[in-house]
């Protein structure tokens, strides 16, 4: 299906924001100014943006370790999220979660996740409470559980995906394998030959496999497996393959790249110098069109990073803040 | 009232709180049972008959018989709450927290706090604990000591089929995440429970048990009632004890504690997990710090030893505290001058 010039634009623009946002804190986070582990999405967009563009905000989504990009394509607010990272009593979470933990349930995202694999089985629960619910006017609400290829290894992982099979859940593996979990590669860790889609299918479910560097593939697969799970079909997977332009952390050295290799993978796998290439291509957008969206983002990043800048910081009388009881 | 098992109060609190909200869904292993098989569903019921009857009357998706997979159950339960919903995850055995920890410790327990107070998270852990069936290490334990300390858990310990009820039915109205802990030997036991379908206990409130005056023996659960024997013993000798059956680990009853100490200035706490770091500690401290000048006698503990839990008959009885090792701890710190 031909997407329209708007849907387009909405696409680009939502890659293109979490592209400058984490190539902003890329350059933010050496300076010192924002406190704690940063693990950056740089490199993924065409994943995150392909998939959430679907969803309403009914519909759940789990996140990862890497969950910026998630977050940001999920509806999480730009200024909220950065005042977050910065540590602001106004961030997203008031400043207690951060990176690792931001969430905002009223989008759908039930958070970003500190720790690897944990989101899976979350998913599943929403999925659920979608069953619960029944289906609407477009068919069921579904959920996403997104998994990296480290967290494919995790037992939490598999328990979700034979609950998930058991119980018809309408939920959705979506597997990002960006070839390193942490510091490993898959040809090392992933036990299946390094595929993971496998993985899924061994739980009796349907599984997709499609170039994550490829914003229409994302799209189009994507368009396929809701219409397959919101008709109740019961959950599904996708392994979407994909690249990191950063370590696993901000501070990694990344040693174990190979020579050459991060300017090989920005060379030849950058799911926005794809897209442009693609549209431009095609003559569905402009140079113009483009370079308009890329200004507007770089003023929205800007004006983030001066937000949060200035945002109020936390007092010690918040650390008791939301709690039920403190002893 | 009516007079009911401590499972009977579980069940019917559960069956009375899922006819009145649509939200409220249990899961859990066997909770419908014979899932799969030719003997059909509810061929079990629940290895505690905690679920009896729930599967036939709410339906599948309202209660979730899932496989033997704790993580992917008390993963769901996070789900499910921050999905709009009041979900009952049933763990078969306290001691099955081990498996499902990160779900219970760095996910539901601080989804409030880390998310910044705008989600809550309403979720019901039960499981059944505790020693006296020769269950031995893995199938016997009480795991309060370890959840009281998190943060962003309550931790309700009912001792009676009324207070089953009421903390119960508090529990799963509540909009914050609470672990039920039902002792495996209370199950078979009868009491007087309310008819009031609203009827509620807060959380955060100590029943006093026995009033007497010279010595306050604090506990909950099974050991309750041996805590009421000794009391009910030493009446007849003329010293009075003041029993308090905690009811919540989490939020802690301060007030009646302290209260109760100010006059007795004598304390026996009485736990069925071990010594270190655990409640029996925890409570010797709050009173050091709170009640210093009130103290008659050092604060004692009655817990078994720091071992795993024995399977002999011979050993586990050696191991348990008993109505004998409460005895002789009382009659010690009555006797302190």
């Amino acid at each position: 299906m031909q997407l329209s010039r708007e849907a387009l634009l909405a696409a680009y623009r939502q890659m293109k924001i979490i592209r400058e946002f984490e190539e902003r804190l890329h350059v933010e986070i050496q300076t010192g100014e924002i406190a704690g582990f940063t693990h950056l999405y740089c490199g993924q967009e065409a994943v995150a943006v392909g998939v959430c563009e679907h969803l309403s905000p009914a519909d759940k989504i789990v996140s990862t370790h890497r969950g910026h990009g998630h977050c940001l394509a999920k509806g999480c607010d730009v200024d909220d999220m950065m005042k977050e990272i910065w540590g602001s009593r106004d961030g997203l979470c008031k400043g207690k979660g951060g990176s690792m933990h931001i969430a905002d349930v009223t989008k759908g995202m039930l958070g970003a996740n500190g720790i690897v694999g944990a989101g899976a089985p979350i998913a599943v629960g929403a999925a659920l409470a979608s069953r619960v619910d029944g289906p609407g006017p477009d068919g069921l609400k579904i959920a996403i559980a997104f998994s990296g290829d480290g967290a494919c290894n995790q037992g939490t992982t598999f328990e979700a995906m034979n609950l998930a099979a058991v119980t018809k859940a309408p939920c959705i593996f979506v597997f990002e394998n960006n070839h390193y979990s942490e510091h490993t590669g898959v040809s090392y860790a992933v036990g299946t030959n390094q595929d993971i889609a496998s993985r899924a299918e061994a739980f009796g479910m349907k599984a997709w496999r499609a170039d994550g560097t490829d914003f229409f593939a994302v799209h189009d697969t994507m368009r396929e497996v809701l219409e397959y799970v919101r008709a109740g079909n019961g959950p599904a997977a996708v392994e979407f393959d994909t690249e990191r332009f950063f370590g696993h952390f901000e501070g990694d050295p990344q040693r174990y790249r190979g020579p050459g290799e991060l300017d090989r993978i920005r060379a030849t796998r950058d799911c926005l110098t794809r897209f442009r290439a693609s549209v431009k291509g095609a003559g569905l957008l402009s140079h113009a069109d483009l370079d308009a969206v890329d200004d507007d983002v770089m003023a929205a990043i800007e004006g983030a990073v001066a937000a949060a800048r200035a945002a109020a910081r936390p007092t010690p009388e918040d650390v008791l803040a939301d709690v039920y009881i403190a002893y | 009232m009516s007079n009911m098992m401590y499972r009977a109060a579980v069940l019917s609190t559960i069956m009375e709180e899922m006819e009145r909200d649509p939200n409220v869904v249990v899961l859990g292993e066997d909770v419908v049972g014979g899932m799969g098989t030719e003997g059909g569903p509810e061929a079990i019921g629940g290895i505690w008959s905690t679920s009896t009857g729930l599967y036939d009357r709410f339906g599948a998706t309202r209660v979730i018989d899932t496989p033997i997979s704790e993580s992917a159950i008390i993963g769901a339960a996070a789900g499910l709450a921050l999905s709009g919903k009041r979900p009952i995850a049933e763990l078969m055995f306290a001691d099955f927290i081990g498996v499902s920890l990160d779900q219970i410790w760095n996910q539901i327990a601080k989804f409030r706090y880390m998310f910044g107070g705008k989600t809550r998270c309403p979720a019901v852990i039960r499981m059944a604990y505790g020693a006296g069936y020769n269950a031995a290490a893995q199938h016997s334990q009480s795991v309060h000591q370890i959840l009281t300390g998190m943060p962003g858990l309550k931790v309700v310990m009912p001792t009676t089929p009324a207070d089953v009820k009421g903390l119960l039915r508090t529990a799963i109205r509540d909009d914050d995440p609470v672990i039920f802990l039902e002792h495996k030997a209370l199950y078979a036991t009868t009491g007087e429970v309310p008819d009031d379908r609203d009827f509620m206990i807060p959380f955060g409130h100590a029943r006093l048990s026995r009033a007497g005056g010279d010595v306050t023996i604090i506990s909950s659960g099974l050991l309750l009632g041996m805590c009421e024997a000794v009391a009910d013993k030493l009446k007849g000798e003329g010293i009075g004890c003041d029993v308090i059956d905690l009811r919540t680990t989490s939020p802690l009853d301060e007030e009646t504690i302290l209260d109760s100490v100010e006059v007795t200035g004598r304390v026996v706490v009485v736990d069925e997990a071990p010594p270190r770091c655990g409640l029996g500690a925890d409570l010797c401290a709050l009173v050091a710090e709170k009640a210093f000048s009130s103290l008659k006698a050092p604060p004692l503990q009655v817990t078994p030893p720091h071992t795993p839990i024995p399977f002999a008959r011979e050993l586990e009885s050696a191991y348990l505290p008993s109505v004998d090792k409460i005895e002789a701890a009382v009659r010690r710190v009555l006797a302190w001058r």
